[in-house]
């Protein structure tokens, strides 16, 4: 069992949890990610880690509620345990030798977009972050972000707070200055399918970190593949990271829509069981 | 007593009909009368033939005449001596190629059910059976990274010989590929637990949701945890998928995700919180054990199901009974057939397999005929969910993070007879080493590297 530190709400659907496992807090690098369950019938998902604390023993993970087993999560609180936390699973953000990059963080992928702008401060380079949400209410870490950035931008769909329309417009702005090593896209699929496209004509390495449904984390379900450059990977053990321009976004997109029917009806099965015991959901 | 009787007596079972509507085991296991008659089947023939056949060489007569004089428990210790894991391999090892295929009596008539009275030798020890007694410790900690058979026969043999044992588990639930893999129809989850908690009975510590690799690596087992030898029983679990087009579609799956999901997250069940694919008209591509698993477990779930196999009936690789129980439960097969592409909707969903006929060739590396493609017989079968079930490699996890330790090409630990790897005081056995393979050579990996093990411990003591 393992037993939730701290809870914080970041906006209405995001959550922020720190979990202690001091193992996993000593060996996380950015870029890789737990498996969790919450309890003994629960699903396995995997949640991105968002941050460690040696010294507390705490790993973070950051999400948003979208089904049955994310609504579970978000009905515990401090003190209260999960039933499993595996990892620290995927490879780590590969940041060796980069000097300038771009951070382009969207929605609840801002959380993961975080660590890895915290990596590439702790090895020195200059970090230039762009994120994005739909609107002013769904906003997250915003000060987090501006205070490891040396240029930060922010965007809102519907203009209602930062810049109006998508990442891509700071984005394009900042490559138009030029001299960047790497670009780090981390969000909502469709938003890293048009960073890559964004950034394609500049020809600066952009990665992008995917989050497919998994179960296991090791390999061993195949579950998790990702068709890169005409290559089926398991993102897995061979991710979470790939080449953004060679990622088939689409695919996965439609992957990722499996069992969008079963994730309504849990959702709304925990709404019913949580309503019966009387906790407002 | 000898029982001049040709054929096995049957084995209890589920109707088909029944069992289709439900997970529970469909062999039911003979019962102590039943078992002494098929016990005196054997003629105790002077060259024992079925002990060659094993791969772990159980002393077969001497266990089935225990049974015929009705000293079951005895039964069981001389099975023991060779097997670590009896109620498993009574269920899944395919006695037709091992054991039972020298039988004597096979000659004319039917082989004795050597399976069945190893099983029944297991179960009966289990209802009885009074709990085993702690070793004495000698204070040596031993790790051994992976809970399947390979893993458990290690851990049982090396804290009977008194050392302190923590098994690994990447999982959140002991017992590798018999929980994760084998449906609860075939081996009940029961029996597994029951053998994981002999070992915690014993004094192993079992520590789940462990991957090493990354939690720990190999260095750091020895380094930092100060275990003295490490051995690796890291299975075969990366599924193979064949690279025709649309197989990234959705509705298509690896056995191994399609049956971890139902086996190990009980997708079946109401409560579980875990999907799967309820695919109307399902094909299952291969023609293995766990083919027919997944072909049997989509039946369960309500399904039409076909498994295509690019050989014929004949060369199936799977254990006789699962292919005979699958027919009963209504799986229809297509052999001689092999899928060039999966056809989607407009949702990238699966719609059809694009097929062709083939036929067999000349007899290849394995010893099978080769099949070839027939010309012009490209066809289509409608299907709204794949399951490919083509063999698996080794997990390539510890393979990537250990400095030192080599492997052959597709990813196999090399390890000698005794599970000597490259490095000292590191042992591997099991699918991680041999590739896909049975329970019962895992199983035979894991007590040989325990052997070893202990030698090698003491000559460093």
């Amino acid at each position: 069992m393992y037993r939730i530190l701290t809870r914080r709400k970041l906006n209405q659907n995001v959550t922020m949890i720190e979990v202690e496992a001091p193992r996993i807090a000593q060996k996380a690098l950015a870029g890789q990610f737990i498996i969790l369950r919450v309890d003994e019938r629960g699903e396995r998902i995997p949640l991105t880690i968002a941050g460690t604390d040696i010294g507390r023993g705490a790993v973070a993970v950051i999400f948003q509620v979208v089904g049955g087993t994310t609504m579970a999560l978000d009905q515990k609180g401090e003190g209260e345990f999960l039933s499993d936390f595996v990892g620290p699973l995927g490879n780590p953000t590969d940041v060796e030798g980069v000097k300038r990059a771009i951070v382009v963080g969207g929605g609840v992928g801002c959380a993961i977009a975080l660590p890895v702008a915290g990596r590439l401060k702790e090895i020195g380079a200059e970090v230039h972050t762009v994120i994005g949400f739909r609107s002013r209410e769904f906003v997250i870490l915003e000060e987090e972000f501006r205070a490891l950035s040396d240029k930060f931008s922010l965007t809102t769909d519907d203009g209602s707070y930062g810049e109006k329309g998508n990442v891509c417009i700071p984005l394009k702005r900042l490559l138009e200055e030029g001299g960047y090593d790497a670009v780090y896209t981390i969000g909502p699929l469709a938003m890293m399918k048009y960073t890559a496209l964004t950034t394609k004509p500049y020809n600066v390495r952009t990665v992008a970190s995917m989050d497919p449904i998994m179960i296991d984390g090791t390999g061993m379900c195949g579950c998790c593949r990702v068709t890169v450059d005409g290559v089926t990977k398991f993102a897995c053990v061979d991710g979470p990271d790939f080449d953004a321009q060679k990622i088939d976004f689409d695919e996965t997109m439609q992957r990722n829509r499996a069992y969008l029917g079963f994730e309504a009806t849990m959702r709304e099965k925990h709404c019913n069981l949580f309503k019966k015991e009387g906790t407002d959901v | 007593m000898y029982n001049g009787r040709m054929t096995k007596y049957p084995m209890p079972v589920q109707a088909p009909e029944e069992r289709v509507g439900n997970f529970s085991e469909v062999a039911l296991g003979y019962d102590e009368e039943t078992a002494k008659f098929e016990a005196e089947r054997c003629i105790h023939c002077k060259n024992r033939p079925c002990v060659g056949g094993c791969p772990v060489s159980v002393r077969i007569p001497d266990f089935i005449e225990k049974i015929s004089e009705g000293a079951f428990e005895e039964a069981y210790q001389i099975i023991s001596e060779s097997s670590a894991l009896p109620a498993v391999c009574g269920r899944v090892c395919p006695q037709e190629k091992q054991c039972e295929k020298f039988c004597v009596r096979g000659i004319k008539g039917e082989p004795v059910g050597i399976g069945r009275l190893e099983r029944f030798a297991a179960d009966h020890h289990y209802k009885h059976a009074p709990k085993a007694e702690r070793p004495v410790s000698n204070g040596r900690r031993v790790a051994v990274v992976g809970s399947g058979p390979a893993g458990l026969a290690c851990a049982g043999d090396l804290a009977r010989l008194g050392y302190d044992v923590t098994v690994f588990e990447a999982l959140h639930t002991a017992g590798g590929v018999l929980v994760y893999g084998i449906p609860e129809f075939r081996l009940p989850k029961r029996i597994v637990e029951r053998e994981v908690e002999h070992l915690v009975s014993l004094g192993v510590k079992v520590e789940t949701n462990s991957v090493i690799g990354r939690l720990y690596t190999v260095e750091e087992l020895r380094t930092e945890l100060g275990f003295e030898a490490v051995f690796l029983g890291t299975g075969a679990g990366l599924p193979r998928f064949m690279g025709i087009k649309g197989e990234n579609a959705k509705g298509v799956f690896s056995a191994n995700e399609y049956l971890t999901r139902v086996n190990l997250m009980k997708a079946y069940e109401e409560d579980s919180e875990t999907p799967v694919y309820r695919g109307k008209k399902v094909t299952v591509v291969g023609g293995g054990n766990v083919a027919m698993d997944a072909a049997r477990t989509a039946r369960r779930l309500g399904a039409d199901v076909t498994v295509i196999y690019r050989r014929g009936a004949e060369e199936l690789p799977a254990r006789r009974e699962e292919t005979e129980h699958a027919m009963e439960e209504g799986v229809k097969f297509k052999f001689l057939t092999n899928p060039v592409e999966i056809l989607t909707d407009s949702q990238n969903a699966a719609a059809a397999l694009r097929c062709v006929e083939m036929e067999l060739g000349a007899p290849d590396e394995s010893g099978r005929r080769r099949p070839c493609v027939k010309e012009g017989s490209e066809f289509t079968v409608e299907t709204d969910c794949v399951i490919m079930a083509l063999g698996t490699s080794p997990n390539p996890l510890i393979q990537k993070t250990t400095a030192g330790l080599e492997t052959r090409p597709h990813g196999e630990i090399l390890a000698d007879e005794n599970g000597k790897t490259s490095l000292e005081g590191v042992f591997a056995g099991g699918d991680a080493v041999t590739g896909s393979a049975t329970v019962i050579l895992a199983m035979g990996a894991g007590k040989a590297a325990a052997r070893s093990i202990d030698e090698y411990l003491r000559s460093k003591a």
